[in-house]
Parts: structure tokens; C-alpha cells; sequence
């Protein structure tokens, strides 16, 4: 084999040249997403913890006060903490050893660019986040969950925010801290957002002292949201803003921030 | 081919580091004047010892770093502004690999492969440096010399018209090392300007075309290896072995450099003639020594690099 095209004499070489850009980046998004299914510890924050949470939420009274039905309000905030757990914790841990491991810079020397990495990042949340919408619904609707229709398509928005502003926000720490530290506050971080973030438990119910903070959360906007579109198909526009805002400002941070090796 | 414009012009490369928090907060030139080209169809190397400022060097060419001061031209653009139409014509083999420990080395190389309109065929690349040996284990169980072929498989496997080899020697045992030289050579072969460090003076006495000597972030000196180590004045070296703490009389050999560089190792360089050797030995009867080595020969790399940093490259 010859290790470059043909050249024919006294022309000027026709080497290289790259793959169209939608191409580039659904190839990428498709190789993290598989690189992000194969692994057991992500699988794990992404499928097994969610469906243990539903079950949990399910079965125990902890969300009796919210609503008639256990699994219409349980429903939509484990679909928020899906999203969590996809575009913050694991893409950030993902993205932080790519890092280290000088990932980031080889494939930005590649026709992918830095800017193909982080869509391809974003196809690739995009694809975990489909997969987990299709299990958590089928195990949802298993145990009795009927989404409101009306409230289809504002949570089909707010689940793109919400993944917008959490992939920007796992990006901002994935790419500021060590791999290891990055490892420790996303994990950190999801537990506290999950555990009094406003993502299961409705923002409305926690202390009166906190409670305009926490509405304030990406995390309590995207399950509130969530929870007054798919349980009572009512569109919620501040939780949208606040969502916006969040990918907006973490999305600038991030730009300034990041740090390529 | 030095009627078409150069792959690489480099002209006064200037990159500082920092603030750098053991120094009071203050930055450090890494680079200070870089000037060099690389022309198509030839090997260039950047030869220094570490921290001497290849890799900046070429992190300011692939564009991974933006230059402080001076100019850097990649095939006629500006690496920090490339488009991924000239990424495509480059092809970059990093120090540190990038190689995503948990992927297996084919699924890598057909991801990189799937960037470019038209690249190489996959299997025939592994094969030809033998990457489809260990195919199917993951990349972080790989020796270094076989992280260094994969790495390079994804420099080239895009057809590129530049590549950028840093340390590629690095980790290789003799026989990796003859593939992957065969492989740099038919690169130029193909028309391709390869640029490549190295801190060994084997790999560019035995690959370079041309040779850029980096010393403290500057380039101190370049040419042709014949060049560099040309006895432009008939300069050869004079190296003899005997008793330690013999001193030159000054008037022995005035247009000679002499020196002990260990004791009872003796070296003269310079335009040596068949005189000087025999008033030499007319000295050597005068103390009463006899040497238990002698030899000759003209300057090596490793001299001209003495030479020039005062310092061995190790």
C-alpha cells in the first residue's frame, strides 16, 4: 500500500480532506454515547440508580403529600435526575479524563476541532438521555404512569435545556479541576441537587428559608418544570428561563474557563 | 522542492508560560525566537535537549497553543485559526499519545479515520505497523512502543500533507524503530513535509533532511547534518587517553581547541594536519607520556551540539 494518495507528477497534491461536519459530529456523538452505554459505572448512574429511585419512590410514601398519584409525580423527577446524571456527572467525569489523558488535544488536531468535540459531547448526552427517556418511561408506565399529553412538548423542551446547562455546566468543571476532584464534586453535586435540589422532592416543599434559593437551581427548575408539565400539562415559562439562563452563563464560563490540557 | 512555499515557516516564535506560582506569580518564556521552515518532501527535526522548547514549539505549528509574539504560517494559514479543511491536510502525532485508555486501537483508528472525506484503508495501515497484533485488547494494556504506532497510524491515517512526529522514537525497541523509520522515509518519499523532534542524536543523524538545534527556546543553529558537522576548515577532533592534569603549553597548538573534558581524556579540534599530529607526539616524548588510546574523526552531531549549548544532550 502507498501511504498517501496518488500524486500525479507536477500537480500539487490532493491529500487530505475532511469528512462533512454533520458527519463529523453525529461520528463523534455516536462514539461517546457507545464509549458511555459500554461503561459499567456510568450504566449504572444512568439506568440502574434512576429505575432504583422510581421503584423507591414508588413504593415508600415520601411523595404522598405532592399529588394523588405516586408515579405521575415521581415520574418526571427521575426523568430530571436522568438528565443530571448523563449531562453533568458522567460527560464531566468522561470529559475530564479525556483530559487528562491528552484526548482532547489529539482530537482537536483532527478535522473534528474543538468546537466538532462539543457537539459531538452534546449528540452524545443527547443519545444517553433517549435511551434512559425510553426505559424509565416503559418502567413508568409498568407501574401506572400516564404522562399528560398536553404537557409532551414543554417537557420535551425542558429536558433540552435542562441537558444544555448541565452538559455546560459538567464541561465547566470537567474542564477547570483535576479528573479526580471533577469525579468528586460531580458526584457530590448530584447527590446533594437529588437529595434537596429540588429535582424529586418539589422545590415548594423544602424550608421556606431555602426555598427561593433552590428554585433558582437548574436542578429544581428542570424538575418542577418537569413535574407541572407531565402531571398537570402546564407550561412552565420561568422554569424555562431559569434553565436558559444557567446554559447560557455555565456555556460562557466554560468558554473562558476550559482548559484543553 | 524549493520553488513551492514552504510547509512550515516559523519566524520568531515568542510563547510565555504562567504566572507561575514558584516564581512570585511571574511568567516564563518558554520560547524566545524560533525561526525555522520545513519544506515538503523532506524531513525536518528540531533537535534539543528537554525542555530545550520542542514540544511548544510545535504546539504553536499544530495550533494547540497560541504564540505570544511572532509568526506562524501552516501550509499559507494560521494554525491557531484553523479550519478543519487544514486540519485535515495535518496530521499530528502528540508526545503523550492522547489515546483514550478504555478504547480498543482499531475502534480508535477507524473513529479518527471517520474525520476525513477520504482516508487510508484501515486494515492495511494496522497491519503495516502491525497494530492488528493487539487489535483486540483495550489501549491501556499496550506497551509504549505500541501506544507510539497507533499514535502515528492516527497522524497518517487521514492522508495528511504535513505531519507533526513528536518523540516518535520514544519507548520503541530496535524493531518497532526500523518500521516506523522505513515508514517517516517513504513518507518523504510521497512528497510529504514530516517534522519530528527528538533529544537523540542517532534519530537525526540517521532521519533528517534538515535539523533545527533548539536551545533554550531559541534556535541556536541548522543544517544539513553534512552541514552541521562539516570541517568547513578541515575541522576534525583529536581524542587521546593517558595520565590526568597534563597541561597544553600555550604555544603548542594555538589554532586548535583543546581541552580535558575527563580526566586523562584529552580532546583537540580544529583544522588538524599531519603536522599537528607530529608535534603532538613531539610533545607526548618532551613529558614522557604514552597515550593508551588515540583516534580521529570528523565532528559528530553530538559535538556540534557540545559546541553550541557547552553541554551534553543527555
Amino acid at each position: 500500500m502507498t501511504l498517501s494518495a496518488p500524486v500525479p507528477a507536477g500537480t500539487p497534491a490532493a491529500r487530505g480532506a475532511a469528512a462533512p461536519l454533520p458527519t463529523r459530529v453525529l461520528r463523534h456523538g455516536a462514539y461517546e454515547a457507545l464509549a458511555m452505554l459500554r461503561n459499567g459505572e456510568q450504566l449504572v448512574l444512568a439506568i440502574v440508580l434512576p429505575l432504583l429511585a422510581l421503584a423507591a419512590l414508588v413504593i415508600t410514601p415520601l411523595l404522598d403529600a405532592y399529588g394523588a398519584d405516586r408515579i405521575d409525580v415521581a415520574a418526571p423527577g427521575v426523568l430530571a435526575l436522568c438528565t443530571m446524571s448523563t449531562a453533568f456527572t458522567g460527560q464531566g467525569i468522561a470529559t475530564g479524563f479525556d483530559r487528562r489523558y491528552g484526548v482532547l488535544r489529539f482530537l482537536s488536531t483532527t478535522p473534528l476541532g474543538r468546537s466538532g468535540l462539543i457537539l459531538g459531547k452534546a449528540v452524545a448526552v443527547a443519545v444517553v438521555l433517549a435511551v434512559q427517556l425510553v426505559v424509565i418511561g416503559c418502567a413508568a408506565a409498568l407501574m401506572g404512569w400516564t404522562p399528560e399529553p398536553a404537557g409532551i412538548l414543554p417537557a420535551a423542551l425542558l429536558l433540552l435545556l435542562g441537558s444544555a446547562a448541565f452538559t455546560a455546566l459538567g464541561l465547566l468543571v470537567a474542564g477547570t479541576l483535576r479528573p479526580e476532584a471533577t469525579l468528586a464534586v460531580t458526584n457530590l453535586v448530584w447527590i446533594l441537587l437529588a437529595a434537596a435540589g429540588g429535582v424529586i422532592i418539589p422545590a415548594a416543599s423544602l424550608p421556606d428559608a431555602a426555598e427561593p434559593f433552590i428554585s433558582v437551581l437548574p436542578s429544581a427548575a428542570l424538575g418542577d418544570g418537569l413535574r407541572s408539565a407531565l402531571a398537570d400539562g402546564v407550561f412552565d415559562p420561568i422554569a424555562c428561563l431559569v434553565l436558559l439562563a444557567w446554559a447560557a452563563l455555565a456555556s460562557l464560563a466554560a468558554i473562558r474557563w476550559f482548559k484543553w490540557s | 522542492m524549493p520553488t513551492s512555499s514552504p510547509a512550515l515557516e516559523i519566524d520568531g516564535l515568542v510563547k510565555d508560560f504562567g504566572p507561575v506560582g514558584a516564581l512570585d506569580g511571574r511568567m516564563v518564556r518558554v520560547l524566545d525566537g524560533v525561526s525555522l521552515r520545513a519544506e515538503h518532501g523532506a524531513v525536518t527535526v528540531l533537535l534539543g535537549a528537554n525542555g530545550a522548547g520542542k514540544t511548544t514549539t510545535l504546539e504553536c505549528a499544530q495550533g494547540l497553543q497560541r504564540a505570544d509574539g511572532g509568526r506562524v504560517s501552516l501550509l499559507g494559514a494560521d494554525p491557531s485559526r484553523a479550519t478543519p479543511h487544514l486540519r485535515a491536510r495535518v496530521g499530528v502525532m502528540l508526545q503523550d499519545g492522547g489515546l483514550p485508555p478504555s478504547v480498543r486501537p482499531l475502534a480508535l483508528l477507524r473513529h479518527v479515520a471517520s474525520m476525513y472525506a477520504d482516508p487510508l484503508p484501515v486494515d492495511a495501515l494496522a497491519e503495516r505497523l502491525g497494530l492488528d497484533e493487539f487489535g483486540a485488547v483495550s489501549i491501556r494494556r499496550l506497551s509504549g512502543g505500541q501506544k507510539q504506532r497507533l499514535a502515528l497510524a492516527c497522524a497518517l491515517v487521514g492522508r495528511p500533507e504535513v505531519v507533526f512526529l513528536d518523540e516518535p522514537s520514544a519507548g520503541l525497541d530496535p524493531q518497532s524503530r526500523t518500521i516506523v523509520f522505513e515508514l517517516i522515509r517513504e513518507l518523504r518519499a510521497d512528497g510529504l513535509a514530516v517534522i519530528l523532534t527528538t533529544h537523540l542524536l542517532d534519530d537525526a543523524q540517521r532521519l533528517a533532511d534538515y535539523v533545527y538545534i533548539l536551545e533554550g527556546g531559541r534556535t541556536v543553529a541548522e543544517g544539513t547534518v553534512a552541514e552541521l558537522t562539516a570541517d568547513a576548515d578541515g575541522a576534525r577532533e583529536l581524542r587521546f587517553e593517558t595520565v590526568p592534569g597534563l597541561s597544553f603549553p600555550p604555544d603548542l597548538l594555538p589554532h586548535l581547541l583543546q581541552r580535558e573534558t575527563e580526566p586523562g581524556q584529552y580532546v583537540l579540534r580544529g583544522p588538524l594536519t599531519a603536522d599537528d599530529v607530529a608535534r603532538l607526539a613531539g610533545w607526548w616524548v618532551a613529558c614522557g607520556v604514552m597515550p593508551t588510546g588515540i583516534s580521529m574523526a570528523p565532528r559528530s552531531l553530538e559535538d556540534v551540539f557540545l559546541d553550541i549549548s557547552g553541554r551534553s544532550i543527555r
